[in-house]
């Protein structure tokens, strides 16, 4: 029993990376319609940038998260500009085509000049353990839980009781309509993506104070899970990408604690295909019908 | 713009066969590889993942190599010549690593390959090596049916420079059955690398045929960054020993995640351990009890290992790690053979590497033996306080 | 009767053609071990972009996880050749098999999705595949298959090449072929005008998977090696940059990218770390502004033997 309680403490914290990394992909895929492949390298780029400050200038953990944040949100806007605005009336594979090659040219460009290897992080978060019984819980466990939170409770509040959230959530219901009404479609999804991109710079952040260690290509596969939380929860919707986020998280880990931790990938992707299928809607989805 | 579409299909079909073949006007048969080396530099292919997965394998022993190639080019060379290095990317990928060496043999005339960095990469490019008779040399492929095949066959031309996977796996099971005297173990292995699978299977055999029990076999995936699930598992089974043999940035991880689980149990490994960023991602206290098997000890401060470490900072900036000091022995050992050869024509220099006793290298001293494979000496290494100390050394 | 008409009997003779010329070059050894083995990529490649260019170009079925279907075809081949000792034929048949009824299995779930979820989900199937074969010990796990014997030539490269391209651009001609091109232009129409779109639509899966496994099993062959890592979706996408890159919905285009890009990928073998870079830089530029491709729907066509209609 105490074994589960631990797997599940386990799979909480991670649940919460993909949790935070999943915001992002919903919110632009409810905005334009698109999955943003590269958004996984952003998350990467965000832990580079972590790494940078801590490391050579020597900054503590919180500046080191909020210079991350700001530089992965422009990072995030300039991608939309330069590469997705162009392709907005493009049909869909064009669309995720470019997605895909901008993923490839983030990852292979950081490559080039930051070297394939991985890099750590130093110590600016130092490491306790706090023992409850037989279980043991890391502060840094409790730290990711409470920002991602932290985050979500924030990003909730823009939507729905700020006039730019309004304006997205404008946008996403029919783009034509809200440009009709004054929105300025553009800028909303700017903003759409420069908020997605923070919270996957930040994700990227509490990933390399957490495990240590970052490298080039590590975007790839929480990109993909976190695509898949996203679905999980009802693409488009921001409670449910945690949710997914946090189901995907200790489903993992618990397949993991069964003993098939190398068959956990294909049960991410299995519970996609499930999902896709079942409730392509997603869990927390409203049906809405096909018109001709 | 039909008849356009179809000049230009016909004319890139055509262009394929003539321009490639024009390339080839100019070079003479396959089999006269010997010519070249009478003309000044001799070639030497290096065949490398310099990108994709495991690139940081690959430039490691790249890494290496240069600098010892650069020392021997500043001493006057290979029997007078200067050594050129072809330095080509298989993008570990197998298929591609067989393109790459047939290019360095057919196209760039080398008289030897070095590389591929990992075993499977190293498969692919066999079969290549072995139709145009050029010997190939990895420092790290580290499985055992590079060098034999499934029949017990020697592969004439492949050599390697490392351990084989049997080997390692077979020395930590004596070390924790008759050192650390424990009867249990867990096993925790890479599944996506064959290098951890090898060491896994002869370390399992061994350990159990000692009379040990593996009370538990966890599996991880390269790249990952969270294991804490696998480590509540075996923290669970009780092990006396945890046996985990991978490479330094899982391995860095997975040893720092378990002190925190409270999984304190002695853990021991192989040669992928090697790396000054085996402590930065661990942290030092954590990395107590942990030993390894090594070809040698870079605190090790015999005058050679130290001009080693010298040299590759000033030209690198950094620390030698394991993939450097095996690329640098690696250049090292074929410059020898050639040496010994008298002459760098690669059926001579298969024949003297073959012959090879008591080459000295940073790594260790070495000879081949009838299957192609090193004959050198084992080191186990104990981490204490993030600093490799030497704990003993095992004679063949 | 149809079919021995003037102009399949040039087609016919101008194949037979280039396979002689290539033959002789190939004995005379003008054309030498490194040149073959890039012609048998880029024919590899050609099958698998063909194939793929018929699920999602021809059909709209916006599929990622080709490169499943070239496993499954490889890892066949090479289980009855090296351990079974089967003659080529027997081998390929049976990985063409295998491999189309991976596509059924694949095609029929995915069948309601559309889009980018279609998309999601054949990478999902892909990377399962590649899970599997990484953890199936038979077949070698992560380790690979070793020892596949080499029974791949330019003979059966350029026959099977040729067959995949007479058989998928005659299925598009045919009624089977309109009904699937029916299906990306308009799927509700189409399913409207009485189209089984179920049916096309997992019947171009299969065909597409069908080739995969053809190209899978050459590539084993001729490799001597394989593992579960080269058919990830890196692989996959690979191939889709070859369809995108010469046109979807152009078979002719599907020949010619494959050749640029293995072309440019060679050049790019001597700047290993800007490769990627350079490959990304382009696909992206494709797609803003020429995202036809290179040759957009048309093909090539024999004009010259065709009588002028009035």
């Amino acid at each position: 029993m105490e074994q589960v309680l631990q797997q599940l403490i386990n799979g909480i914290s991670l649940g919460s990376i993909y949790a935070l990394i999943a915001l992002g992909y919903t919110m632009v895929y409810g905005i334009i319609n698109l999955i943003n492949f590269a958004h996984g390298d952003i998350y990467m780029i965000g832990a580079y940038i972590g790494f940078a400050c801590t490391t050579f200038l020597g900054m503590s953990f919180i500046p080191a998260l909020i210079v991350s944040m700001i530089s992965t949100a422009v990072l995030g806007v300039i991608v939309e500009k330069v590469a997705y605005k162009p392709i907005r009336k493009s049909t869909r594979i064009a669309a995720l085509i470019t997605a895909i090659s901008v993923s490839l040219f983030l990852e292979y460009g950081m490559m080039y000049f930051v070297k394939p290897e991985t890099r750590t992080f130093p110590e600016v978060l130092s490491s306790k353990n706090i023992t409850l019984g037989n279980l043991i819980v890391n502060n840094k466990d409790i730290y990711i839980v409470i920002i991602t939170v932290v985050m979500m409770l924030v990003l909730q509040y823009v939507i729905h009781k700020t006039k730019i959230g309004m304006a997205m959530r404008a946008t996403s219901m029919d783009s034509e309509a809200a440009q009709l009404m004054g929105i300025s479609v553009d800028n909303t999804i700017s903003t759409t993506f420069a908020i997605g991109s923070c919270l996957a710079g930040a994700a990227g952040v509490l990933v390399g104070v957490y495990y240590n260690s970052i490298d080039p290509l590590m975007g790839m596969m929480p990109g993909i899970k976190a695509f898949i939380a996203a679905v999980i929860g009802g693409i488009g919707i921001i409670p449910g990408a945690m949710f997914g986020g946090y189901l995907l998280g200790i489903t993992e880990t618990m397949v993991s604690a069964y003993g098939y931790s190398l068959y956990k990938d294909a049960v991410a992707f299995a519970i996609l295909i499930f999902m896709l299928l079942i409730k392509p809607k997603g869990l927390f989805g409203k049906n809405v019908r096909e018109k001709v | 713009m039909r008849k356009l579409s179809l000049v230009l299909a016909m004319v890139l079909v055509l262009s394929l066969f003539v321009g490639c073949s024009s390339q080839q006007a100019a070079a003479p048969a396959p089999s006269a590889n010997a010519t070249e080396s009478d003309k000044g530099a001799i070639k030497v292919g290096l065949n490398y993942e310099l990108s994709g997965n495991v690139a940081t394998y690959g430039q490691g022993l790249t890494e290496g190599i240069e600098l010892a190639v650069e020392e021997i080019n500043s001493k006057d060379g290979v029997l007078g010549k200067q050594v050129e290095l072809v330095k080509a990317d298989n993008k570990s990928d197998n298929a591609e690593a067989a393109n790459v060496a047939t290019k360095l043999i057919t196209r760039d005339k080398v008289v030897a390959i070095l590389g591929p960095a990992t075993s499977g990469n190293t498969k692919g490019a066999i079969p290549v090596a072995t139709q145009h008779k050029v010997p190939l040399i990895s420092a790290s492929a580290t499985a055992d049916d590079v060098t034999v095949d499934s029949n017990g066959n020697v592969r004439e031309f492949i050599f390697k420079t490392c351990f084989s996977d049997s080997f390692q796996g077979f020395i930590m099971a004596n070390f924790a059955f008759e050192d650390l005297k424990v009867k249990n173990a867990a096993i925790l292995m890479d599944n996506t690398s064959d290098y951890s699978k090898g060491l896994t299977a002869s370390f399992k055999e061994r350990f159990e045929s000692l009379g040990g029990t593996v009370v538990t076999e966890q599996a991880y995936q390269a790249k990952e960054k969270d294991f804490r699930a696998v480590l509540t598992n075996i923290k669970s089974a009780n092990p006396e020993v945890l046996y985990l043999p991978g490479y330094y940035e899982e391995v860095g991880l997975i040893v720092k995640q378990a002190r925190e689980l409270g999984l304190n149990v002695p853990v021991l490994g192989g040669d992928g351990y090697d790396s000054p960023k085996l402590t930065e991602l661990a942290g030092n206290e954590a990395l107590n009890g942990v030993y390894f098997t090594n070809h040698y000890s870079s605190m090790d401060d015999s005058p050679e290992v130290v001009k080693f470490k010298e040299a590759f900072n000033s030209k690198y900036g950094k620390d030698p790690d394991a993939f450097n000091a095996l690329g640098y022995d690696l250049a090292y050992f074929l410059a020898d053979a050639i040496e010994r050869a008298g002459e760098a024509e690669p059926l001579k220099i298969k024949d003297a590497l073959e012959a090879t006793k008591n080459f000295q290298g940073i790594t260790g001293t070495l000879s081949v033996d009838e299957n192609h494979n090193p004959v050198k000496a084992i080191t186990i290494i104990e981490m204490k306080d993030g600093v490799q100390t030497f704990l003993k050394k095992q004679q063949p | 009767m149809r079919i021995l008409n003037k102009k399949n009997i040039i087609a016919v003779l101008f194949i037979l053609l280039i396979y002689a010329a290539g033959e002789i070059m190939l004995r005379q050894g003008i054309i030498d071990s490194y040149i073959e083995l890039n012609i048998i990529l880029i024919g590899i490649n050609i099958i698998l972009a063909v194939g793929l260019n018929l699920v999602t170009g021809f059909t709209g079925q916006f599929s990622l996880g080709h490169a499943a279907f070239m496993a499954v075809g490889a890892y066949t081949s090479a289980i009855l050749t090296a351990k079974f000792n089967q003659p080529f034929i027997v081998a390929i048949i049976f990985s063409a098999i295998a491999a189309a009824l991976a596509g059924v299995i694949i095609g029929i779930p995915t069948l309601r999705l559309k889009g980018d979820y279609l998309a999601i989900a054949t990478l999902g199937f892909g990377e399962i595949v590649k899970i599997l074969a990484l953890n199936i010990d038979y077949i070698g796990g992560a380790r690979g298959f070793m020892d596949i014997p080499k029974y791949t030539n330019w003979t059966w490269i350029y026959f099977m090449v040729v067959l995949s391209i007479v058989v998928i651009k005659n299925f598009i001609d045919s009624r089977g072929g309109r009904a699937c091109i029916s299906i990306s232009q308009d799927e509700t129409a189409a399913e409207a005008m009485g189209i089984n779109t179920t049916k096309y639509k997992i019947l171009a899966f299969v065909i597409g998977a069908f080739f995969a496994g053809i190209a899978g099993a050459l590539y084993a062959n001729y490799f001597y090696f394989i593992k579960p890592d080269s058919f990830g979706y890196m692989k996959s996408i690979d191939i889709l940059v070859i369809v995108v890159f010469g046109g979807m919905g152009s078979i002719a285009g599907s020949v010619v990218g494959a050749i640029v890009l293995s072309l440019i990928s060679l050049f790019l073998q001597s700047i290993p770390e800007l490769r990627m870079v350079i490959y990304a830089v382009i696909l992206f530029l494709i797609m803003v502004y020429r995202p036809q491709g290179l040759l957009g729907k048309g093909e090539i066509k024999l004009k010259f033997l065709r009588k002028r209609v009035a």
